[in-house]
């Protein structure tokens, strides 16, 4: 029964996939991901009991699951065959039939079904190995990937290097060679498994308190030099994403504040993040629709401030209703301003669709300096976003801090315990806001014009989605979150396109498995002052840490 | 002490603040329309045009409300993806309209015709009913105890979902439904331009309308829906399958939704994948207004919110000379929600939910 559900889960997301990249070898990671996350699940929910199940059964699940989704392919490709399916579904083109069968035409429409038994044995076959294994296993393909998309632009410095060799060896131009995705998976899962045969973070925990404060600054310090590095060198286009991950990663922790501590969903947030870019655009602009033509520095407190009224004025009628009403309504807000903004209307202020040009870059240096462009714009989000971190955490212990969490928790016990629900609210909506409007301003610098065509319900929809998927109320939350839903899709331009999709499956499959977030605000860490070195997989690390601590108490 | 004041300065602010929406909305609408009147620009005719269009466009409204107002009484939840519910029949009945446009029944005769709607709707009901299904099996029913916020945020990720999966599986761009003659056709009214496509609309929602309040009003199972409804615990206890009655109203709305996704593109000839969103909401704000959970509320609520779309913009703000409104009808219908939710949270015929069942 288990196993034909999940089966009907993962065949539609199957039959799916391969619509969605266009470069082959990602398509097909992905394709191959789906056969063995089948094989996988189907091996641990068959029949009988886990613990002695025998071998031969567990492999049969694996290959009856990775064979019936590869099957599900199969049947795509000869359907494909005869009919023409692009009438309704725009990507089942010959294209993608040549991926999908190795391009062997309907002869190779064997093919997924082999190739999915086989990962299916594969991935039941990775049951019957200790789990320790498994899990070095899985952390070094990933890093293949991971590894695997980065390569275009690690190889590039590398080969200007002293490091030019090894650049060559593990990179093509674009991807990894085959000796490098080799080497890859067995240095990374080789390290990894020494790491916890060594048991590591076991020798970390039992490290003195002293021993650990003297092995902290080289570790923040090379950490510190890397983030400050991280925009030089590597070209304008990636220090224009770098600032953007920046920016988002401010706006996350000004909204952290209104949704994570407080717990007011606002979906309107780019109604403030609107005002900041106008209000900065309109003081600075030294083109049409400038009116002040003052220093950037000059025009973000305005910004800030008027971000902050405009928070007030909207907040103060709505804050009264509560949970999921104040979702739609701040969605009603968001597109009120975006429709405004572009209307007939506010075009001789704001300038429609034409927008706002000539927006200076706050610090003026030559185009050389390595100030210039974006990079200046990543280093101010960056302070910005330390100075938010810092009002952030400061608030959180603080009464009003706790007053937010409580009326998080429980509107109704928080207002019987004497906690006013809209002044704390509106606080923390003001100050959503303000820190919106202050994302907008950097914003409207970093783009060097404001149309209304950027003021898009996925700006509000960005925000929400990489605190959620990071960990609500986490400030490393918000960051690894803001790296991998706004870093990745910015980068990789195949990602973009289906970001929205990742995004939605993304929001789902946090609320079912791990609602409080990847790196959820954790207040046993934070005093254990750990290096933070924490990999995306989250889970385990948390669960290890909260296992360790209980240990020891 | 310190709190105590800030906290009455608050109080005061909010109420001066409140009271300057009011008195705002009120100076906009009485001058807009005084002023709009007096330039004596439209006649009595354009007036009604605008209603009919209104009446058209609220019947749609309203059936794709009648699916938020269901699902939100009985688990009191928000289903965002309903919109893309909505999408996704009126993507079912664009391929179908294709289909058969290809064989030519489409426009053959007014009986050919009639057929093929009928056809069209069928088709988009059956899409809009599984994925309504699936959304709730897969992104609901498991997190149903869990707190507010969650449900809410997988179920936006379900609308993202949907809407991109139909952009990953059909491309991003705009479909134009196939003309249907007779629809564009006048039934030769005076005065006022009636096209048989607005006849249809009005009366398949009147009847869909009427036959789902009487499901829901006589049949056994629609017995079961309102008592889950009023209390699952109690009606679990009554010996009614909980799980049973609520994928039911799913399967309703969705049949609603699909249904009323057919009817948009018949109107409005043209479909994409982002084509839920907007009317989405607007079928919420149809539903709260009406008082939400209340099925002949959503009707109404539907109706009024497609009038005050339709007629508002040109009556509020022609006179206030607001270069273009139309482009500001959706301002005009965002505000109406945001009123709503501040002054009249219960809605025109419902019970006060926000706070006390919320």
């Amino acid at each position: 029964m288990a196993l034909y559900l999940c089966l009907v889960g993962i065949v539609p997301v199957f039959s799916e996939r391969p619509l969605i990249d266009d470069v082959v070898s990602l398509g097909q990671a992905f394709i191959l991901l789906t056969g063995l996350l089948a094989g996988y699940v189907a091996a641990t929910r068959a029949p009988g009991d886990p613990a002695d199940r025998s071998t031969p059964i567990t492999l049969a699940a694996g290959i009856i699951g990775g064979t019936l989704t590869g099957l599900a392919v199969t049947v795509l490709v000869l359907i494909g065959a005869v009919i023409d399916l692009r009438a309704i579904i725009q990507p089942a083109s010959p294209a993608l039939y040549d991926v999908l069968t190795l391009e062997l035409g309907v002869a190779g429409a064997w093919v997924p079904t082999a190739v999915g038994g086989a990962l299916g044995a594969l991935a039941a076959a990775s049951l019957l190995v200790p789990p320790l294994v498994r899990r070095s296993l899985a952390i070094g393909l990933g890093a293949l990937v991971l590894l695997g998309l980065f390569a275009g632009l690690l190889r590039t410095p590398m080969l200007g290097s002293p490091l030019s060799a090894l650049g060559r060896l593990l990179f093509a131009p674009e991807g990894l060679t085959a000796v490098g995705a080799v080497l890859t998976v067995v240095a990374v899962t080789g390290v990894d498994l020494l790491l916890r045969v060594l048991d590591v973070r076991r020798r970390i925990g039992d490290l003195s308190q002293s021993q650990r404060r003297t092995a902290l600054p080289p570790v923040l310090v090379f950490a510190l030099v890397v983030i400050l590095l991280l925009p030089q060198g590597l070209g304008p286009f990636f220090a224009q994403v770098v600032a953007l991950v920046a920016l988002y990663i401010l706006m996350g922790l000004g909204l952290n504040i209104t949704l994570g501590l407080a717990g007011l969903l606002d979906l309107g947030f780019v109604a403030f993040f609107a005002v900041g870019a106008y209000t900065v655009g309109l003081l600075t602009s030294t083109a049409e629709f400038g009116i002040a033509q003052w220093p950037f520095w000059a025009a973000i407190p305005f910004a800030v401030l008027i971000a902050m009224l405009f928070g007030a004025f909207l907040g103060l009628p709505i804050l009264g209703i509560r949970g999921d009403y104040l979702a739609i309504a701040t969605l009603g807000f968001g597109e009120i301003i975006r429709i405004l903004a572009g209307s007939d209307l506010l075009k001789p202020i704001l300038g429609g669709p034409r927008g706002i040009i000539n927006i200076p870059k706050p610090i003026d240096v030559p185009p050389d300096h390595f100030l210039a462009g974006a990079q200046q714009i990543y280093y101010i989000s960056l302070i910005c976003a330390g100075i938010i971190a810092f009002v952030a955490l400061r608030l959180r212990d603080s009464r009003l801090g706790r007053a937010w969490v409580a009326i998080r928790e429980d509107e109704d016990v928080a207002e019987a315990m004497g906690v006013n629900l809209v002044h704390t609210k509106l606080l923390a909506y003001m100050l959503g806001a303000a820190f919106a409007g202050l994302g907008g301003a950097i914003f409207a610098a970093l783009i060097g014009s404001i149309f209304a065509s950027s003021i898009q319900l996925f700006v509000s929809i960005n925000v929400v989605a990489l605190i959620i998927v990071g960990g609500m109320g986490s400030i490393p939350g918000v960051v690894l979150g803001a790296v991998f839903l706004i870093g990745l899709p910015e980068l990789f331009r195949e990602f973009s396109e289906y970001r929205f999709l990742f995004y939605g499956i993304a929001l789902i499959l946090m609320m079912r498995l791990r609602p409080e977030g990847l790196l959820p605000s954790r207040i046993v860490r934070r005093e254990m002052h750990l290096p933070d070195n924490v990999e995306p997989h989250g889970a385990p690390v948390g669960s290890q840490v909260a296992a360790e601590a209980q240990e020891r108490a | 002490m310190y709190a105590s004041r800030m906290e009455r300065l608050t109080d005061i602010a909010i109420n001066a603040t409140l009271w300057t929406f009011r008195i705002a909305v009120v100076i906009v609408v009485v001058v807009g329309s005084l002023l709009t009147l007096a330039t004596g620009k439209f006649s009595p005719a354009t007036w009604l045009q605008l209603a009919l269009d209104g009446a058209t466009l609220g019947s749609i409204y309203a059936l794709i409300a009648l699916g938020y107002t269901m699902v939100y009484g009985i688990l009191r939840m928000i289903n965002f993806a309903h919109g893309e519910i909505f999408m996704s029949g009126a993507f079912g009945g664009y391929f179908a309209a294709v289909a058969l446009a290809g064989t030519g029944v489409l426009n053959a005769n007014p009986l050919g015709t009639l057929f093929s709607i009928i056809l069209m709707i069928i088709v988009a009901v059956i899409i809009a009913v599984t994925l309504s299904v699936l959304v709730e099996r897969i992104a609901y029913r498991p997190l149903r105890n869990a707190p507010r916020l969650v449900p809410l945020i997988s179920a936006i990720g379900a609308s993202f979902f949907l809407q991109y999966t139909v952009r990953g599986l059909v491309g991003p761009g705009i479909f134009a439904y196939p003309a249907v003659e007779v629809l564009s056709q006048d039934i030769g009214l005076p005065f006022v331009r009636v096209q048989w496509v607005d006849v249809l609309v009005i009366v398949s929602a009147v009847l869909m309308m009427a036959g789902l309040y009487l499901f829901v009003q006589r049949t056994k199972l629609g017995t079961a829906i309102r008592a889950v409804s009023e209390d699952k615990a109690t009606a679990a206890l009554m010996g009614i399958d909980v799980n049973r009655a609520i994928v039911t109203t799913f399967v309703l709305g969705a049949a609603m939704a699909g249904a009323a996704g057919v009817l948009y593109g018949l109107v409005f000839r043209q479909v994409f994948f982002f084509t839920g969103f907007i009317p989405g909401i607007k079928a919420f704000t149809a539903a709260v207004l009406g008082g939400i959970g209340n099925i002949p509320g959503a009707m109404l609520g539907g109706l009024f919110l497609g009038e005050v779309e339709s007629i508002g913009p040109t009556l509020f703000l022609t006179g206030l000379q607001v270069p273009s409104p139309n482009q500001l009808k959706d301002v005009v219908a965002f505000t109406l929600l945001v009123l709503v939710l501040i002054f009249r949270p219960s809605g025109l015929l419902g019970e006060r939910v926000t706070r006390q069942r919320a």
